[in-house]
């Protein structure tokens, strides 16, 4: 079973952005590896959310874990049958610890597009 | 000729100044590409209208013949097609209908197909052609309303005036482009200034040349007239706050036709810029 957590630079804290994080990190429970990704859609002109969902599912992540997350990259997530998780806190270990033990909510709130502003 | 009027806010007096630049040339196309909310058509009150459509393509899959290669998701520019669980799907509103996946997919899973998105109306108030675009609501981008009124307008001779959404994104780049001048609608504020430096960003960038009208003007504001001094930057006109004008204008007069000091200033205006009265 696979996670991934959106990741700032210093790929320690979970990034407050899904689509525009510049890391992705991937934890396989079943072998306690952790990798980190570089988001192909950080930079992206536009269409970030569609596309991080996209390398999400590409990666076989079963969940997410995350500050916020948009209508567009959910409906993808739900579609691939990716639960989402809210974030508790910004340490992402901590996150991926609490989530372990089933202490993470499920993000039922998303929001429309920024379009590029933050 | 065709003139483009712009401000970096609603509000500012770009369809007051663009529909009575065109009254004022007596003979002239009005073309409203503010199409999320027309409302030059409000003051011409066009007779004779007719409708045209306007329909965006869309991609439409057909999984039977999909290979999932990718091809097409990796294409898409905009991201506005993910693969999940063996199928492809379109996020209709980011999709900015470039036919690019039905080009590189070569199964020939993908078709086009029409997607209503808003319409042109096209009538008239004696001489002026009037065009409007109408976005439907919801619809993401107005760009293909304003590609379209534009093409109806430019098939008209003499003066055209364009009338911009508000801001100074994309579908306000789409709107000046063709335009061989602007007129940038300031009001003499810190907002109005602001907002006015970032419409004079773009339409330099976009090499037009350009001129100030400053509405709703009591007194100078210090800072505009000087960025207009240092930028070489001809202030046109002036329009004062004036109860009459006001008074009219919210009537949905158009008050070059009905008050003879905006008679005036409008005369001044198109004879400045070039624009012929018949």
């Amino acid at each position: 079973m696979k996670v991934m957590i959106p990741m700032d630079e210093d790929r320690q804290n979970v990034c407050v952005s899904f689509g525009r994080a510049p890391f992705f990190m991937l934890h396989d429970i079943d072998t306690n590896e952790t990798t980190f990704l570089k988001n192909p859609a950080a930079d992206a002109a536009g269409g970030a959310g569609t596309k991080s969902a996209q390398f999400v599912v590409d990666h076989g992540a079963d969940a997410i874990i995350t500050v916020r997350c948009g209508e567009n990259a959910a409906e993808v997530c739900n579609a691939a049958e990716i639960a989402i998780y809210k974030a508790n806190g910004t340490d992402a270990n901590a996150n991926l610890a609490a989530w372990k033990e089933n202490k993470l909510e499920k993000l039922t709130h998303f929001h429309a597009g920024f379009h590029g502003i933050q | 000729m065709k003139i483009a009027i712009l401000s970096g806010k609603g509000g500012a007096g770009k369809t007051l100044i663009a529909v009575n630049l065109a009254a004022a040339a007596k003979k002239a196309t009005y073309i409203d590409c503010d199409v999320e909310e027309p409302n030059g058509r409000l003051f011409f009150n066009p007779t004779d209208v007719k409708e045209t459509p306007v329909n965006t393509l869309l991609p439409k899959f057909d999984a039977t013949l999909c290979t999932g290669c990718l091809e097409c998701v990796q294409f898409c520019r905009f991201n506005a097609l993910v693969y999940i669980k063996e199928k492809p799907k379109l996020f209709d509103e980011i999709c900015h209908s470039c036919g690019g996946c039905q080009m590189v997919c070569k199964a020939g899973a993908i078709s086009e197909v029409e997607h209503p998105v808003g319409h042109i109306e096209q009538g008239f108030h004696h001489d002026i052609c009037v065009i409007t675009g109408i976005l439907n609501p919801g619809e993401a981008s107005g760009i293909p309303v304003i590609k379209n009124a534009q093409k109806q307008g430019f098939e008209q001779e003499g003066l055209i005036v364009i009338d911009c959404p508000p801001g100074s994104a994309c579908s306000v780049m789409e709107s000046v482009s063709a335009a061989d001048c602007c007129i940038l609608v300031a009001e003499p504020t810190a907002f109005g200034f602001h907002n006015f430096r970032m419409n004079y960003e773009l339409v330099t960038l976009l090499g037009k040349p350009c001129g100030v009208v400053i509405n709703k003007q009591d007194q100078p504001y210090q800072p505009l007239e000087q960025f207009c001094i240092e930028h070489h930057l001809p202030v046109l006109m002036r329009i004062p706050y004036n109860q009459n004008f006001a008074a009219l204008a919210s009537k949905g007069e158009i008050i070059c036709e009905k008050d003879e000091t905006a008679k005036a200033m409008f005369a001044e205006l198109l004879k400045k810029i070039g624009g012929v009265a018949k």
